[in-house]
């Protein structure tokens, strides 16, 4: 089934956008990350312009990670404050973010900085996930992870806060800088920015595993939030039909990944999500070393 | 609606307008004998390409008369923009964007037609300057810098390969039909992809290897419907949009998940 995209301005396979949907969703569900390290190379593979691939992910994100975070409410698997400090530095990463990804897209660099960026933080997350979850595996008992750890420096930062729902006390900048790269990554890349911030928050925060997921999931929906808006309004690069379409897959992708999240063990369900994570960062190495097919590219500006 | 209604209906449409043409033509060859005015007369079916929700592509039927023997060119340009072209080059062993050429002017369509295969139908220079063939399209760098053509080169036959690719640009080009000896016909293919704006369809007589005479008909393609409504209103009122947009995924969101979540 054939349906035009009014802002993307092409005509798309209506079933093909749902079920990219559908697996980014089930990622959401499942892990806490947003799917789009897998939906905007997707997306632009398909032929959509990648500045409109980037906004209207966030928009679709929005409703993904609406959808993803009550299941996690429900269980009062949401660390409310802690989320509200990282949506700050979030603000602050947004910014940042639009206006590098300006720059970059002026000067042509926008693509690599994009694939080094997955390549560089998928690689290195997704590397030390793999290899403390298959080590946990090995072991046959969860990874013990020693919250409250004496972690140097990262504990004797200033500005010492309460979290009673993750039962942290930590300083406010680890959060507000988690976030700050988050928002930076929402911004320029498009996607929630959950690959890397729940593993920060796992290894840097020591959050309980239990309120990453759901934690995560609640700050992402307000730096979309804010994204969508910014694009919608500054770039006209929020595409509605496209949002539509990939929701219609992705809401029900959340559930089935949500319900699928809570019969999985922790540990296979971080192993699997870090085997990914590195296939992907693999791919987009290769991509960049080996000799491209075609050299060239095309950029044309949209007269409006 | 059916594609075999769809079908019929254009069938129709098109044996009506070559009636038209017929009529048009005879006219047309009265008058030429008469005044010796108009050598060609060109239409076609349709002036206006609406782009609605399930659009994926159309064609559109060029029909004319002329008024004696010569051969028919049509070329069709889509609305110009800018278009930046960039090269991959190795650096440190990563390939990146590195050299980039900006062609200015660049029609983001182009479509060809001939009563006969382009290269003998004229000398070069006349082809050329009429942009009769994909080849000989007028793309220009943007004033300043001076590229030797060597150079340049690859960087056009590049813009050109991805339009062509794309399905944007026609590169063999189409048949003019003659049906007799004065009236003729060609379809033109539009893909999905097309860009909204106003379009230029051009037809050529070419006699003795010259344009003996040249008339352009503007072609419109535009969004309709509900896809055109949505492109206005973004455009028009780009916050509330936003806004729309970021409530409409938040309940969507939040529908679902309390529709799913308790049913299971």
């Amino acid at each position: 089934m054939q349906v035009y995209l009014p802002i993307a301005e092409m005509s798309v396979n209506a079933l093909v956008i749902v079920g990219m949907g559908w697996v980014a969703g089930v990622l959401s569900g499942l892990f806490g990350v947003g799917g789009g390290f897998l939906l905007t190379p997707l997306l632009i593979f398909i032929g959509v312009p990648p500045a409109v691939a980037v906004g209207t992910q966030a928009n679709q994100l929005i409703a993904a990670s609406v959808s993803g975070v009550l299941g996690h409410w429900r269980r009062g698997a949401v660390d409310v404050k802690m989320a509200l400090v990282m949506q700050l530095g979030s603000a602050f990463g947004i910014a940042f973010g639009i206006v590098l990804f300006g720059i970059l897209q002026r000067l042509g660099q926008i693509d690599l900085v994009i694939s080094l960026l997955y390549v560089g933080l998928l690689g290195f997350v997704g590397l030390s996930m793999l290899a403390e979850s298959v080590l946990a595996l090995i072991r046959g008992h969860p990874a013990q992870l020693t919250r409250r750890s004496a972690r140097g420096w990262l504990q004797r930062l200033p500005f010492q806060m309460r979290f009673p729902r993750s039962k942290l006390y930590v300083s406010a900048l680890l959060p507000l800088a988690i976030g700050m790269a988050g928002g930076v990554m929402v911004a320029v890349m498009g996607i929630g920015g959950g690959f890397l911030m729940v593993p920060a928050m796992l290894y840097i925060l020591r959050m309980p595993v239990a309120l990453v997921a759901g934690t995560s999931l609640f700050q992402i929906i307000a730096s979309t939030a804010i994204v969508t808006l910014l694009q919608a309004s500054l770039n006209h690069t929020v595409d509605v039909m496209l949002a539509l379409l990939l929701l219609a897959g992705g809401v029900v992708g959340a559930q089935a990944g949500t319900r699928l999240g809570t019969r999985l063990r922790g540990e296979t369900a971080r192993a699997l999500l870090a085997l990914l994570v590195v296939l992907v960062a693999l791919g987009l190495a290769w991509q960049l070393i080996q000799v491209p097919v075609e050299p060239y590219s095309l950029v044309t500006e949209v007269a409006r | 609606m059916s594609a075999g209604a769809g079908r019929h209906g254009r069938f129709a449409r098109v044996l009506a307008l070559l009636a038209a043409g017929l009529f048009g033509a005879a006219g047309t060859v009265l008058w030429s004998g008469v005044a010796g005015a108009q050598v060609l007369v060109a239409d076609l079916s349709s002036h206006l390409i609406a782009i609605t929700t399930g659009f994926t592509g159309t064609e559109v039927v060029l029909f004319g008369a002329v008024d004696g023997p010569g051969e028919v060119a049509v070329v069709v340009l889509g609305p110009k923009a800018r278009v930046t072209v960039r090269r991959k080059e190795p650096v440190a062993g990563i390939w990146m964007n590195n050299r980039s050429v900006v062609f200015d002017q660049v029609p983001g369509f182009y479509a060809l037609a001939t009563s006969r295969p382009v290269d003998g139908l004229a000398p070069e220079p006349v082809l050329t300057r009429h942009g009769i063939g994909v080849d000989r399209l007028a793309l220009n760098p943007l004033g300043g810098r001076t590229l030797a053509p060597a150079e340049l080169a690859p960087f056009r036959e590049a813009l050109v390969r991805a339009r062509l690719e794309a399905g944007l640009y026609a590169g063999s080009g189409g048949q003019v039909t003659f049906l007799g000896k004065r009236l003729f016909r060609t379809n033109i293919l539009f893909p999905a992809s097309v860009a909204t704006g106003t379009y230029s369809v051009s037809v050529f007589l070419l006699r003795d290897g010259d344009v003996v005479s040249a008339q352009t008909t503007p072609l419109v393609v535009s969004k309709t419907g509900l896809s055109a409504e949505i492109s206005e209103f973004a455009q028009r009122w780009p916050l509330w949009y936003g806004l729309a947009a970021v409530f409409g995924a938040f309940a969507i969101g939040w529908g679902a998940g309390t529709l799913l979540g308790r049913s299971t």
